[in-house]
């Protein structure tokens, strides 16, 4: 399936607005085919502006765009053959469901035997066989949003665009959306590029995410990598829970080293640290400590709770442990016989592997 | 099956439906209370004048009541030969009356409008009348004048027995009855309102046109520019409303007038000779102009309310789908402003088919519309019945454009804001 490993280029590309700020600062990013990537990142970081520069909406002020090894700022957007899937739809209300998905082979004078092919192929593919006649205004959200999957899909594009496509879904059909376009990437094989700002999305969907904050790509590799080796502060915050100390290395050396906080000293993965005296930011996974170990840990501290707050199949617990009064435990809730109760002291440990010490925040 | 339906009850056993008829009765008196002085104002501010227009326009009561008695014999007289007796003596009691009431004059002016003749031999009738004798009046008033012998008059007099006419709705479309009581035009050279008629469908047909083409870009823009800039076009736009109709058109009148800026603009860049400048007023084009301009607004607004409406991810869908720019608009931008096409289309040329300032001072002759002539009946004639029904052909005139509007377009699919 994958055969191009820079199916989509983005070469040094900076875009700007106004002239003044830099909404996309040298973006450099290399989307293989049949590829799901995902960029990821708070609002106003510039993932959309990507993606409406890859669509052929906004021109990049600065570098160029490669599709399948052509140069494309020059081309207008209904040539470019790339499928979208908009934030709100974007279905034609003044057309059927079938109409809709007749629109992409018409304009490319597809024959009609053909085209109603393509469009029950489509349909079937989101299971809305039988709803062609409808008008929008009739489906659901959750239909309108697999006819503007399926509208996406139905000319066989190479590459499809999917910008926050499930964010005006309630939760539970926004998950079982994600499952749906997972099944339906990969049952095809499509490049999809898909732009949210829910990292449980991201995590859910993508081969691979590009976390975008500030203009730029802070980190960009598999959903398991970006959540167990965030390579920064921001995406160790911005992706999942985050325990996180504040310190000074004391001391590095075979792999470790020893960061110093207000009051005690802990052992921690050196990641963006480089010698003695650098400030650091120390991240640890919530599931990563444990109370109470029955293995052996080399960072073993007495921290006292101060919450806990149930949570069905986990609970949370909020300790105060070594200066940070905002450490948070899960502990799956058939562990019954720790000794989880407010304001008990209790012994936390964690290996120095997963306690990463990043740029400063 | 429905025996198996249960009334539902309250808890306190009162049906349902009773229980929520009487909790509801309270508001639905309240709302018509509120409605109800509006509702007084539109009776009596608009029912009442176009029931009233209507009356009049058919109304043919004034002569039936000055000859009742004549009518009355009439309704036995075949029409052929001339009438006998008892009706020439039911018209002379008739006539006495009427002469004892100096109402004559009157029935001469009604009964000359159905036939030319009457004023004179009136007149005579009138004089020799004094010296009528009892009995045998047919001879005593055929000698009076020689159409009094004529059955050609009396069939005039009959025709105006019906309390009820449509006369003025046929002298609107240039017909009348004629004296076999077909329904005829009149003359070719006497034939004024059908011209009229077709002058004002063509100019508020056109006028809606050069509207449409000029207010879609316009309204395009201020639906899609940033809100610092569409609000001060919009001001723009809104800008001749808080100016005075008359005004409005006087400016037409100082722009257009041969020695007006308009045609020195022309002179200056060399479109026309200075000797040779053209007639841009009192004419056709003056009133194309003007009431295109006046009217822009009504048919910006709804297109801008209705485009304000359309998200512009749809011109992207379309782009992004395969569709050029021209195929995304025609099949994805044209359609959804169709609603406020028709509103627009509607409003402006319901307007233009009765606009009566703006033609009547820059319209020269030729640019006048059907309701400078209403006008012309009710201020000059004084023939308000005529005007009536003039008017009245015009309001079924739009009320049949709103009617196949509905049917091509639907009345559900209209968008005025």
């Amino acid at each position: 399936m994958a055969s191009k490993k820079d199916f989509v280029k983005f070469d040094k590309v900076d875009k700007s607005y106004d002239g003044k700020v830099l909404v996309v600062k040298d973006l450099q990013l290399d989307i293989a085919e049949g590829e799901f990537i995902t960029m990821l990142g708070p609002s106003g970081s510039g993932k959309t502006t990507c993606l409406m520069m890859l669509a052929g909406f906004e021109t990049p002020t600065n570098g160029e765009i490669y599709l399948d090894g052509k140069a494309i700022s020059s081309i207008p957007p209904h040539k470019r053959g790339i499928g979208m899937v908009f934030q709100n739809y974007a279905l034609f209300p003044h057309m059927t469901v079938y109409e809709n998905l007749a629109f992409p082979l018409r304009v490319r004078k597809i024959p009609k035997d053909e085209a109603d092919k393509k469009i029950d192929k489509a349909l079937s593919m989101v299971s809305l066989q039988g709803f062609a006649a409808r008008m929008p205004g009739q489906l659901s959200g959750g239909q309108q949003q697999r006819v503007a999957v399926a509208r996406s899909l139905v000319f066989d594009p190479q590459l499809v665009l999917m910008d926050e496509p499930l964010g005006a879904l309630d939760k539970n059909l926004r998950e079982s959306m994600q499952y749906e376009i997972k099944h339906i990437h990969e049952s095809i094989g499509v490049t999809v590029v898909y732009v949210t700002h829910d990292q449980s999305e991201a995590l859910t969907m993508s081969n691979r995410i590009a976390v975008f904050n500030d203009g730029k790509v802070q980190q960009l590799s598999s959903p398991d990598e970006l959540y167990e080796k965030p390579v920064n502060s921001f995406v160790a915050e911005f992706i999942g829970e985050n325990n996180t100390f504040g310190g000074e290395v004391s001391d590095i050396s075979g792999g470790k080293c020893k960061v110093k906080l207000a009051n005690a000293e802990i052992l921690a993965n050196p990641i963006s640290v480089k010698g003695k005296g650098e400030r650091t930011t120390v991240s640890l996974r919530p599931e990563r400590a444990l109370i109470n170990p029955s293995t052996k840990m080399d960072n073993l501290h007495k921290g006292k709770i101060e919450e806990v707050i149930y949570h069905g199949d986990h609970t949370r617990v909020r300790i105060n442990l070594l200066g940070n009064p905002e450490f948070i435990l899960k502990v799956p809730n058939s562990s019954s016989n720790l000794d989880i109760k407010l304001g008990n002291e209790i012994n936390i440990g964690w290996n120095s592997d997963d306690a990463r010490a990043l740029d400063p925040k | 099956m429905s025996s198996e339906i249960k009334q539902i009850l309250t808890t306190d056993g009162i049906p349902l439906e009773v229980s929520l008829k009487k909790a509801e009765r309270k508001n639905k008196i309240k709302a018509f209370l509120l409605v109800a002085p509006l509702l007084l104002f539109l009776i009596i501010t608009y029912v009442f004048p176009i029931g009233d227009m209507l009356f009049r326009s058919v109304d043919d009561k004034m002569v039936t009541q000055m000859l009742p008695k004549t009518f009355k014999a009439m309704e036995n007289w075949d029409g052929q030969e001339l009438p006998d007796e008892e009706v020439f003596a039911a018209f002379h009691e008739d006539f006495i009356k009427l002469v004892e009431d100096k109402r004559e004059g009157k029935l001469s002016t009604q009964l000359n409008y159905t036939k030319n003749g009457f004023k004179s031999i009136i007149k005579k009738l009138r004089r020799a009348s004094k010296k009528f004798e009892e009995g045998n009046y047919k001879e005593q008033i055929m000698s009076v004048h020689k159409r009094w012998a004529d059955v050609e008059y009396w069939r005039a007099i009959q025709r105006r027995a019906p309390e009820f006419t449509a006369q003025k709705y046929l002298k609107g479309m240039d017909m009348y009855v004629n004296e076999e009581g077909k329904i005829v035009s009149v003359e070719e050279d006497r034939r004024i309102h059908r011209v009229l008629w077709l002058r004002t469908l063509e100019i508020a047909f056109f006028v809606t046109v050069f509207c449409f083409l000029m207010a879609y870009p316009i309204a395009h823009l201020l639906a899609t520019l940033p809100m610092k800039y569409s609000n001060l076009l919009m001001i723009c736009v809104l800008l001749p409303f808080w100016t005075s109709l008359l005004v409005r058109t006087a400016s037409w009148m100082i722009l257009l007038q041969q020695q007006g800026i308009v045609n020195d603009f022309f002179v200056g860049i060399g479109l026309v000779a200075d000797d040779n400048r053209p007639e841009m007023m009192y004419n056709k084009t003056g009133s194309y102009v003007a009431m295109t301009q006046i009217l822009l607004p009504f048919m910006v607004l709804p297109l801008y309310s209705v485009m304000k409406t359309i998200s512009p991810s749809l011109m992207r869908a379309g782009k992004s789908l395969g569709g050029t720019p021209f195929v995304a608009f025609w099949k994805v931008y044209f359609p959804l402003t169709i609603p406020g096409i028709g509103a627009g289309c509607l409003l402006v040329f319901i307007l233009a088919i009765g606009y009566y300032i703006t033609p009547a001072l820059v319209g020269g002759a030729s640019g006048t519309l059907i309701s400078n002539q209403i006008a012309f009946h009710m201020k000059s004639t004084l023939d308000w019945s005529f005007a009536s029904a003039m008017g009245l052909m015009l309001l079924s005139g739009v009320l049949v454009i709103y009617w196949l509007y509905n049917k091509i377009v639907g009345i559900d699919n209209i968008k005025l804001g």
